[in-house]
């Protein structure tokens, strides 16, 4: 192990390749979850396992000056400039950590799947592996294929285990993200066109020098502003950005929901990281130029996701928006520093909104997680009933459930001590200084979300006992030993997130410095 | 070796008639026998071939007065499209495990159709190939005919016509180049070498380009494919879709543009915007994928979506032949090996596992049945192929199609865009079959319930797990690692480019 | 001239007259009390051995042919051996398939008659004089037109046989009026002598009176290779003749007749090659001018209405006669684009040779799937794979092989009748006219698949297995073995051709 382990450092060469595995893993454990039928379900509870422990491995690895390290680099079609190239950074990393923690969470809460386990229980494994692969992939067409082909399991998930209206959902949902998808690819197509490359550091690199504009210049004329909108396109329908989002909530509502976990836990993030990864790297200019009216979607998506989820009946839908709302922040964030700047102050500035986009990204995968897992036990109970107003005093029959829950609910809302905190806070925190209005209005969602929250708890666990949830069941042992780490680890993200940040600076400070805007 | 694929094919053919009636399990292993050892060549001869160019194979004179020669060679694009069909022939008679009727004849016209296209693809006297093309017709005929299903007399006889009408086309075009040569030599590299004067390459081209593209189903001479497929028995919708198309495609790509480069050449004037032969071709492959995959939209009948769809994939191949560039034409021959395998296994999973069983294509009737339940394997098995079809990356025919694009991006944008819109609108009736048929949640009526009738669907054999294994592993593997075919494909795209079009 | 000399070039001919007059002898004077069986069997190996004689004879004559003051009578060697060999090798098949057929109780008259006629037609092959030419004819004709009625039970054969004698004694008397004109014109009987008085006939005015001979002399040759417009008594004798008969008439005649056409062409175009000295002869009118575009138009006008009628065709036997009349239009075609080199000839002996036996084929398959269900429609064929699987392999065989499918023999024999075409001229008209052939033939696969159609496809009416004499079917195997032998080995044929030549 000793031996691999001094493999798994070294930053550039072809070490042990620890990322193929980590994204082959649950493949493997999704083949013999399918074949295993009715124990399915501890496969995949050890894949999951595995799985995070192999995203701990490479967290811990990561090099120290931020920069891209376990990078694996094969040919692979080179006539159309495909490699087989694979790196991760903090972020990277990060992401890694949040799909192996998002995807055991959605399975241990999704203990009572009757209806073909075996194939659900694959499903979610292939959408891990969908989510490592392109949090991993350092080439267009690598990325691209995981992109795609986590869009696969997600939709059968939401087809085949989803509510009453799953159908038009699970299409609305794959429709929305292929079109996103094909807009995506034919930006790649032209840059490759025109640079003979679909490596994204290459990108980036000609990106950065201004080679790169000029090369799509002399061969494509100028659509380069295109390109950088298809492309921020494909990503906007993923995160969702306002207007893109209208696929969400039908989706986050029918899904079953363990898989709205892993739809906003997880998938949602890989339009952000598709943005801090791709976008902003090869088009920084370009989104730079379209700064204010991005940044005006963002902060429409901000507020707009807050008041409709205060317009909600359906718990469900008031996450889901919520997690619109949430996803927010890390828009405002990024379009915010997409400008250059320069001074010391405005450089922290970029520097804290990244920080907190990444944080962010991170602590609502948990949150958002945390929370629809609550929702789904909630359902257990009442039969399936969600509604905002069909509970009441749950704290009373409840209490341990109504505790954990509230951890849950306060770190959305926000509340300092919990990890929701620290990402908003450094979000906003940098996003003032580079643009104050949006930064201003911005809070209104704060506002509106906290609001939002209070109703939640206040609707949900205060007041007086219905008749008939007199006897809401308290939760378990079993249950609550499985979500006492989740509790943990908000809290602990709440508490000392150096845990993160430390490792994360570096590669937040590497980033800044590589992008050019 | 690669030739002894010809020779027991054809010879298996022979034994195959000769064998008594009723051995039906003996012709089935026969059949299956032959196939595989047919792959297995394939596959050394693929492995072995790597890297090496063009290797001959046998070279004998056939007609000497007439300087004929028994002429066979492989170089990479042969050996990939011998692949390709070495396993759609061994899917092939998988999914035909459960013909009952005329066993053995089945199998003799099935494997005398693949002894022809081996030998299309293996040929490199065009007198030869073309003797090779016209022997993969007649089997077709009698397996559509004899086997197949809705109005298959109609089917059978139109297919046949239109393949006549192409290869006499073709038969002009040998004739009247083999005459204007001079060379008294019908070797495809003699006649590449004769220099044809310019003028009359400007005809010879679209007539034999036309009379291969016929059967690769050029839009407007597509109408025989989807009837074609349709009424065909399982197997040979396969062949047809999966390799007999390629061998109308081959043919555009070794004859019309390997012979007759001129051809492509502007005609120093524009016509509606044209300007040459190849903006003819382009157009025309450009309204194939559009159209194939619009009226695959609005079929109501489960098979006549996956011929369309070929109608729609085909046109990528004839685009990525009219792009003229290396990235193209690689993406051409690798877009004839990827839709050869997906088009396999789609009509595999449509004519054999759901047809067979339900008695009905009917989309809307399908719809009531909960497939996805009560054939799981089929609904998954449809699901892989489904999404090979629409192109997503992993599966063979997205490097293939993004080859395309890339090369006829390279040529003209506007065919791209055209193409692209191809794909957006493949993406969409793959999906509303995919829907359709196996994941609706429409309930029966209590009249449909009776019509219908749940009778049980029988379970799945293991020649059905095996054909869809074949088919699907190969799909994904190309898909993950396409360079162990572009590997082949690329000098010998390379070597025709420099050697035929000057 | 000596007779010691006639007796050497006229001794195949000698031959089969003696067996004619033995076979009668042995029938009449010998076998009086044996029975049906023996009588035939007897009958048809005498013959037999009788045209094995001929052959031994033909090859024995050497090259000499025969002269009557410097002009020749009978060629030696050549096409003139070709056909007759070729005349000789189907008499014989001919002969072998009566022994099968029970139409007649004379089956001692009816082979001395055919060997007769088959003199007759190597007459007509040797011929190159006017007058020879004449006498073969009366020879053969008068020979088919007993054939033709042989069946005297049958009202059918009577009225056959009645209409292709008026036909053909009009025909006769057309062709020597014509023959007196050319004599006329240029005072001698001998075919270079003719050509050549021709053509100094007009260049003094004598056009009018040229063309009004060469009218009749192409209504005559017309009627006897049935081509449009002077086909009519085709399919009625066709359809009318006992087999065997029709199948003498649809094979022997037509070689002789070819073989004449063979030398007119080669003397109109010796002259014109020998008198290279001098620019005229083409632009000048006269037999070297008229007589390609004559044939040029009966080419044409058989080739459309042959194919086209016989689409509309519901027996076999008139579907074969419209076809033969399309064949004959193909045929034309090569000869009304000759050359002087041996490629032409060799290329119109060869479609003619294979067509014969290819038709002779399909001849005994009607026998015998007539002498079951009693009738030549072609519903009779129906199920026939099952009924009998050996009978209709064969007939799928033989069909293709007339529809021109590789690697069959029909298929080789246009290949090289067209290149043979193209060698000549490929100028537009040329290509044109062969471009017309090919599309025609693809027409043709529409009627011959009609019949396979019911041979394989369609379901039987009647299972019960169709028997026919051992005999009968050794000789239709063989048959098709050799369609397809010399279909995969043309050089064979080829080689045996040119050797006769040198």
């Amino acid at each position: 192990m000793n031996g691999t382990m001094t493999g798994l450092t070294t930053a550039a060469g072809n070490g042990f390749p620890i990322l193929t595995l980590l994204t082959a893993v649950p493949v493997a454990g999704a083949i013999l979850a399918f074949l295993m039928g009715k124990h399915a379900r501890g496969v995949a509870l050890v894949t999951a396992l595995a799985s995070l422990v192999l995203s701990l491995l490479v967290w811990i690895h990561l090099p120290g000056d931020g920069s891209i390290g376990l990078v694996e680099l094969h040919g692979w079609a080179p006539s159309i400039g495909i490699e087989y190239h694979l790196g991760v950074d903090g972020l990277g990393a990060l992401m890694l950590v949040l799909s192996a923690i998002v995807t055991l969470m959605s399975v241990d809460a999704a203990h009572r799947v009757h209806h073909q386990p075996g194939l659900y229980y694959a499903l979610v494994l292939l959408l891990e592996s969908g989510l490592i692969g392109s949090f991993t992939a350092l080439n267009f067409f690598h990325w691209f294929l995981f992109w795609e082909l986590s869009l696969i399991p997600a939709f059968f998930l939401i087809k085949l285990w989803g509510g009453p209206k799953r159908g038009p959902a699970a299409t609305q949902f794959f429709v929305y993200t292929m079109a996103g998808s094909v807009a995506l690819l034919l930006a790649f197509l032209a840059l490759f066109l025109a640079t003979g490359t679909m490596d994204f550091e290459q990108l980036a690199a000609m990106a950065a020098s201004g080679v790169l504009s000029q090369m799509v210049a002399a061969h494509l004329g100028a659509v380069m502003p295109w390109l950088a909108i298809g492309v921020l396109a494909g990503f906007a329908v993923k995160v969702p950005l306002m207007p893109f989002h209208t696929w969400l909530p039908n989706a986050y509502a029918e899904a079953p929901s363990p898989v709205t976990m892993l739809l906003t836990g997880a998938m949602s993030k890989m339009g952000v990281y598709g943005l801090l990864r791709i976008a902003l790297p090869i088009f920084g200019p370009q989104i730079a130029a379209m700064r204010t009216p991005l940044l005006a979607l963002a902060v429409i998506t901000v507020v707009m996701g807050a008041w409709a989820a205060a317009a909600q009946k359906d718990l469900k839908r008031v996450f889901a928006y919520s997690s619109v709302n949430h996803l927010g922040y890390c828009l405002l964030g990024i379009f915010a520093l997409a400008i250059p700047v320069s001074g010391a102050p405005l450089l922290a500035s970029q520097a804290a909104a990244l920080n907190g986009v990444i944080l962010q990204m991170f602590n609502h995968g948990i949150t958002a997680a945390a929370l629809f897992w609550f929702l789904a036990m909630m359902q257990m109970r009442s039969g399936g009933l969600r509604g905002l107003d069909d509970f009441g005093g749950l704290r009373k029959p409840a209490p341990v459930f109504a505790g954990l829950m509230g951890f849950a609910l306060f770190s959305s809302l926000g509340l300092p001590g919990l990890n929701g905190f620290v990402g908003e806070f450094l979000i906003f925190r940098g996003v003032f200084p580079l643009s104050w209005i949006s930064a201003a209005v911005s809070v209104l969602g704060l506002l509106v979300t906290a609001a939002v929250i209070l109703t939640v708890i206040q609707k949900v666990f205060t007041g007086p006992v219905p008749e008939r949830w007199a006897a809401f069941p308290d939760l378990h042992v079993s249950e609550r030993l499985a979500l006492a780490p989740v509790i943990g680890l908000m809290l602990l993200l709440g508490l000392v997130p150096q845990l993160v940040v430390d490792t994360l600076n570096p590669t937040v400070a590497y980033l800044l410095a590589h992008w050019r805007f | 070796m690669l030739a002894w694929m010809i020779y027991i094919s054809f010879a298996g053919a022979l034994l195959e008639a000769l064998l008594p009636k009723g051995k039906n399990g003996l012709a089935r292993a026969v059949a299956l026998a032959i196939a595989v050892a047919g792959l297995v060549i394939a596959i050394v001869g693929f492995a072995t071939g790597m890297g090496q160019g063009t290797t001959m194979i046998a070279d004998a004179a056939w007609v000497p007065s007439m300087g004929i020669h028994y002429r066979l060679a492989a170089d990479g694009i042969s050996r990939v499209l011998v692949l390709l069909t070495g396993l759609a022939s061994v899917a092939g008679i998988l999914f035909s495990w459960n013909i009952e009727l005329r066993t053995n004849q089945f199998f003799a016209f099935y494997l005398a159709l693949i002894g022809g296209v081996y030998g299309v693809f293996l040929s490199f006297d065009l007198f030869l190939l073309f003797v090779f093309y016209e022997i993969a017709i007649v089997p077709k005929y009698f397996l559509i005919a004899i086997w197949g299903s809705t109005r298959r007399e109609y089917a059978a006889m139109k297919l046949a016509l239109y393949s006549f009408a192409g290869s006499a086309m073709v038969l002009i075009g040998l004739l009247a180049a083999y005459a204007a040569a001079g060379s008294h030599s019908t070797a495809l590299t003699d006649l590449a070498h004769a220099e044809l004067p310019v003028h009359m390459q400007m005809w010879l081209f679209p007539l034999v380009f036309t009379g291969f593209a016929i059967l690769a189903g050029m839009w407007p001479f597509h109408t025989w494919a989807p009837t074609g497929h349709v009424a065909a028995p399982t197997a040979a919708s396969m062949l047809l879709a999966g390799v007999v198309m390629k061998l109308g495609a081959y043919g555009c790509l070794r004859v019309g543009i390997g012979l007759f480069p001129h051809g492509l050449d502007p005609w120093g004037f524009s016509f509606l915007g044209l300007g040459s032969w190849r903006d003819v071709f382009a157009l025309l492959a450009v309204i194939g994928i559009v159209y194939g995959a619009l009226v695959a939209l609005a079929q109501s009948d489960f098979k006549f979506v996956i011929g369309y769809s070929s109608v729609s994939h085909m046109g990528f191949v004839l685009l990525g032949l009219m792009t003229l560039n290396q990235i193209g034409l690689d993406g051409a021959v690798l877009q004839m090996f990827s839709h050869g395998v997906i088009a396999g296994l789609l009509f595999a999973i449509v004519g054999r596992i759901v047809y067979d069983r339900t008695h009905t294509r009917q989309l809307g009737e399908l719809e009531t049945m909960h497939l996805s339940r009560r054939l799981p394997f089929a609904a998954w098995a449809f699901v892989i192929a489904g999404v090979a079809s629409m192109g997503l990356p992993g599966f063979s025919g997205f490097v293939a199609e993004l080859q395309i694009l890339i090369g006829s991006w390279k040529a003209n944008p506007w065919w791209t865009a055209a193409a692209g819109i191809g794909i957006i609108v493949g993406v969409a009736y793959t999906w509303r079959a995919l829907q359709k048929a196996f994941f609706s949640d429409r309930l029966p009526t209590p009249d449909e319930h009776l019509k219908t009738g749940w009778h049980d669907l029988g379970a799945i054999t293991w020649p059905e797990i095996a054909g869809v294994a074949l088919l699907g592993i190969s799909t994904i593997v190309v898909g993950i690692y396409p360079r162990i075919l572009l590997d082949s494909i690329e000098p010998a795209v390379k070597a025709l480019l420099a050697g035929g079009m000057q | 001239m000596n007779y010691a000399a006639l007796f050497r070039a006229t001794l195949p001919e000698t031959a089969l007259e003696v067996a004619a007059l033995l076979v009668l002898v042995v029938d009449l004077g010998l076998l009086r009390k044996a029975v049906l069986k023996t009588h035939v069997a007897v009958a048809s190996v005498l013959g037999i051995v009788g045209c094995g004689a001929a052959v031994w004879a033909v090859y024995c004559a050497g090259g000499a042919g025969l002269s009557a003051g410097g002009d020749l009578l009978l060629a030696a060697g050549g096409s003139a051996g070709v056909a007759q060999v070729g005349i000789l090798a189907l008499t014989a098949i001919t002969l072998l398939l009566l022994i099968g057929s029970d139409f007649t109780r004379h089956a001692g008259e009816y082979v001395a008659v055919a060997l007769m006629a088959a003199a007759g037609g190597m007459i007509i092959a040797a011929a190159q004089d006017l007058l020879v030419i004449f006498i073969g004819l009366e020879l053969l004709s008068l020979g088919l037109y007993v054939l033709t009625a042989f069946a005297k039970h049958l009202g059918k054969s009577a009225e056959a046989a009645m209409k292709y004698y008026l036909f053909g004694g009009m025909s006769a008397a057309f062709l020597l009026f014509g023959f007196s004109f050319l004599y006329g014109l240029s005072g001698s009987t001998n075919l270079t002598k003719v050509v050549y008085g021709t053509y100094v006939a007009n260049l003094h005015g004598g056009y009018p009176l040229l063309y009004v001979a060469l009218v009749m002399i192409v209504a005559g040759l017309g009627f006897k290779i049935a081509a449009v417009p002077f086909h009519l008594w085709a399919p009625d004798t066709y359809e009318g003749a006992p087999a065997p008969a029709a199948a003498f008439i649809a094979s022997v005649s037509k070689v002789a007749s070819f073989a004449l056409l063979i030398s007119i062409s080669t003397a109109a175009l010796h002259f014109l090659e020998s008198a290279a000295g001098a620019p005229l002869p083409r632009i000048v009118p006269g037999i070297g001018k008229v007589w390609p575009l004559t044939l040029v138009i009966f080419s044409v006008a058989s080739m459309a209405l042959g194919n086209l009628a016989a689409l509309a065709q519901s027996s076999v036997r008139r579907l074969l006669a419209y076809s033969a009349i399309a064949h004959a239009g193909y045929i034309l075609l090569g000869l009304a684009y000759f050359s002087q080199a041996a490629t032409s000839a060799e290329a119109v002996l060869y479609y003619i040779l294979t067509y014969g036996l290819t038709t002779v084929g399909a001849f005994g398959v009607i026998a015998v799937v007539e002498r079951a269900t009693g009738s030549d429609r072609m519903d009779a064929f129906l199920g026939l794979h099952r009924r009998n699987p050996l009978l209709a392999a064969i007939t799928l065989v033989l069909f293709l092989s007339l529809a021109g499918i590789p690697p069959l023999v029909g298929f080789w024999a246009k290949f090289n009748l067209f290149a043979a075409v193209l060698h000549v001229s490929h100028a537009g008209a040329a290509l044109g006219l062969v471009a017309l052939a090919i599309a025609m033939s693809a027409v043709s696969l529409y009627y011959y698949l009609q019949v396979l159609k019911r041979a394989y496809v369609m379901p039987a009416a009647d299972e019960r297995p169709i028997h026919a004499h051992p005999v009968t079917m050794a000789v239709l195997l063989a048959i098709a073995a050799a369609v397809v032998a010399m279909g995969c080995f043309p050089a064979i044929l080829q080689n045996w051709i040119a050797g006769m030549y040198s």
